[in-house]
């Protein structure tokens, strides 16, 4: 009697396949992008419209701001967004300067702002980018005191949430002559980025050099400080501690250029289960909505944003869906994925400097493929159906700016969904955990 | 028309370091008082930090972290100690401490000449990406980690794991190294070398006063610039 073959679902072809690699190379793999497996998500909330208890507004007649101001705690010069999404820091190197400059162009449009990344400031990415906010990163790659007085925000990268704990290897192959000038490293050789800060090592220290960058930069900007999530209510009670501005919350289905695959996967949480410790810690400390709250991580559409917003977010990042939106892993370039061994969608070794977009390289045939207009424009387009459809979802909700969206309108379709972002169940009362964290 | 050169005088027994800052970010290139003496220092922190102007700042007296931090173009002048981070990510002038130096200093910095009279503590030189560091004691232990360029000079002894993942920065040694980090190895001190350590001396107030012959030379192997799993022992 025949029967039908049985897989091993903990056995799938996908771990078959890892194991053969791993067998026939001796190393991990290396890839870019964000965690690919499923884990407990924002799709696991819903909002609960207006109906007799709660009053809806008019959906295209009655206004629902979005404006949101950054840094009003210790910066003479906060920053004002006219939409609650930006763009996270990605750097020169990693990205094409045609993707930077179409990423600036696409914030500029709609008011809001990018960040730069690892590779320093280019005069590109300062041209386009109405608002720009600068990353200090462990590395110090790039890093230039004019910069930083020429940035209208500065961001201490501490952790990111597709590596928390990790530091990042740019392939040497993406290491142009130019992004090797910038990182004052040889042309073509791996740039390892370093995991920790070399002269600060914990929250009493970071104090410190907050202090020093606000002393350099006159105390105008905002300080952003950004951790990839893993504690967030501690992280965050320390980075408000330590004097920032503004935390900037990743979490681990957030992207990133190139490290381990295993890191992506299995380091760090989910954005849902970490923004209501985060908004605890700033409503224990008394300064939730003074000291801001952006988070990342996974965002897609409209949806995600309310309900960061709702969950206590001031405000959303976009990494990898802004790349979407300008063209990367766009099925009109799928007989190059195929050739790469990969297909729309999937690709993802963006260390390789391969990318037939056009975006994660640094193959200056490839680059010129992306044209910097047209990606800005439809990455404008995009920022503006994630506001729109955040908007139509807080109007639902009786709201007349989206940071008036609350938890109260939120409940969860599983019970780990309605325990880690503390909202009931859907159609109870119950708050797993409520309480005990 | 070359400026008289006028002295200013800020006394942080009375003044804030933010007064002390804003001052000197004010500075610009048709203000004659180029001299800046800084009193009562009293260990505080990011004194004369983000200095872009070609001015002397004499601090009398301790300071705490990242003194002369993102320095540009300013000769300062500590006498006294420094504490951690001191000419942090320096581009370019002169940052001249009298006495000892905490950890990191010179952490990152891209251009001018950091001197330490006395010694520097534990990962003096981290990240340095081309400032030229004199230290005349000793530096502690992970000196010049991932260090990229620029040049490192120590009198005397250095501690543990000197030049781990360095890059190409190039170490001068006197005295004894406890021990070499990852990818770090003693190189030979050929002519060039010993005219570019002759250099690096002169300008730290050492003209001929110490024999270049008596350095050892140290920088990279090359082994791990390219990751490959038969060298993931090595980390």
């Amino acid at each position: 009697m025949i029967t039908t073959p049985r897989k091993s679902a903990t056995f799938d072809d996908y771990t078959l396949s890892e194991i053969r690699r791993a067998a026939a190379t001796g190393i991990y793999d290396i890839r870019g992008g964000g965690a690919k497996r499923r884990v407990p998500h924002l799709d696991d909330l819903l909002f609960l419209g207006a109906s007799i208890s709660r009053y809806p507004l008019e959906g295209y007649r009655e206004k629902c701001g979005t404006n949101v101001i950054l840094g009003s705690r210790f910066a003479k010069k906060p920053i004002e967004l006219k939409i609650p999404v930006t763009v996270a820091g990605m750097s020169f190197g990693s990205l094409s300067a045609q993707a930077k400059e179409a990423l600036g162009r696409g914030a500029s449009a709609m008011g809001t702002s990018t960040t730069t990344g690892d590779g320093g400031m280019t005069p590109e990415e300062r041209g386009q980018s109405s608002i720009l906010v600068y990353q200090y990163l462990p590395s110090r790659y790039g890093m230039n005191p004019d910069d930083l007085r020429k940035a209208d925000a500065i961001e201490v990268v501490v952790g990111q949430g597709a590596k928390p704990g990790g530091g990042g290897m740019l392939l040497g192959q993406k290491i142009s002559a130019r992004v090797a000038q910038m990182r004052n490293l040889p042309e073509g050789i791996d740039q390892r980025s370093a995991c920790r800060h070399p002269d600060w090592t914990g929250p009493d220290d970071l104090e410190i050099k907050i202090e020093e960058l606000r002393e350099i930069t006159d105390w105008e900007k905002p300080i952003y400080v950004k951790v990839g999530s893993a504690r967030p209510y501690y992280d965050t009670a320390l980075a408000v501690k330590s004097g920032a501005d503004v935390i900037v919350l990743d979490g681990m289905q957030g992207g990133t250029a190139a490290t381990q695959e295993v890191f992506i996967e299995h380091v760090g949480i989910p954005l849902l289960g970490s923004i209501r410790p985060a908004v605890q810690a700033l409503q224990d400390l008394g300064l939730h909505r003074k000291v801001q709250l952006i988070v990342s991580g996974g965002i897609r559409n409209g949806a995600d944003v309310a309900k960061c917003l709702a969950l206590g977010a001031d405000a959303v990042s976009i990494g990898t869906a802004a790349l979407v939106a300008l063209g990367d892993n766009d099925p009109v370039h799928e007989a190059e994925y195929a050739a790469l061994g990969t297909t729309a969608g999937s690709y993802d070794d963006w260390h390789e400097g391969r990318d037939p977009a056009g975006i994660t390289t640094q193959d200056p045939l490839l680059a010129a493929r992306l044209d910097p207009v047209k990606a800005g424009r439809r990455l404008a387009n995009y920022l503006a159906v994630l506001t729109l459809e955040a908007q139509t979802i807080a109007r639902a909700c009786g709201k007349s700016h989206v940071h008036n969206l609350e938890p109260e309108d939120l409940v969860a379709l599983t019970v780990e969904a309605a325990a880690m972002a503390r909202v009931p169940l859907a159609g109870t009362d119950w708050i797993p955990g409520a309480g005990q964290y | 028309m070359t400026l008289p050169l006028m002295e200013h005088t800020i006394d942080l027994g009375s003044a804030s370091v933010r007064e002390l800052n804003a001052a000197l970010h004010k500075v610009g290139p048709d203000v004659n008082q180029r001299l800046w003496r800084v009193l009562n220092p009293g260990g505080r922190h990011s004194v004369a930090a983000g200095v872009d102007a070609a001015l002397t700042i004499e601090i009398d007296g301790h300071v705490g972290y990242y003194c002369a931090g993102m320095n540009k173009l300013a000769k300062v002048i500590v006498n006294g100690n420094a504490g951690v981070g001191v000419a942090e990510n320096m581009m370019s002038g002169i940052v001249h401490v009298k006495g000892d130096a905490s950890q990191a200093a010179g952490a990152t910095a891209q251009g001018g000449l950091l001197i330490v009279d006395g010694n520097a503590s534990a990962r003096c030189g981290i990240s340095m990406k081309g400032v030229d560091i004199v230290v005349k004691g000793g530096i502690g232990h992970m000196s010049a980690f991932m260090a990229q360029s620029g040049s490192l000079t120590v009198l005397g002894d250095a501690g543990e794991a000197l030049g781990d993942s360095i890059y190409e920065a190039r170490l001068f040694v006197r005295g004894s190294v406890a021990s070499l980090g990852a990818d770090c190895i003693e190189k030979e001190l050929r002519d060039e070398h010993k005219a570019m350590l002759f250099a690096r001396l002169k300008a730290a107030g050492l003209n001929g006063a110490v024999d270049v012959s008596d350095f050892k030379r140290y920088g990279s192997a090359r082994q791990l610039y390219h990751f490959h799993v038969d060298n993931a022992g090595a980390y």
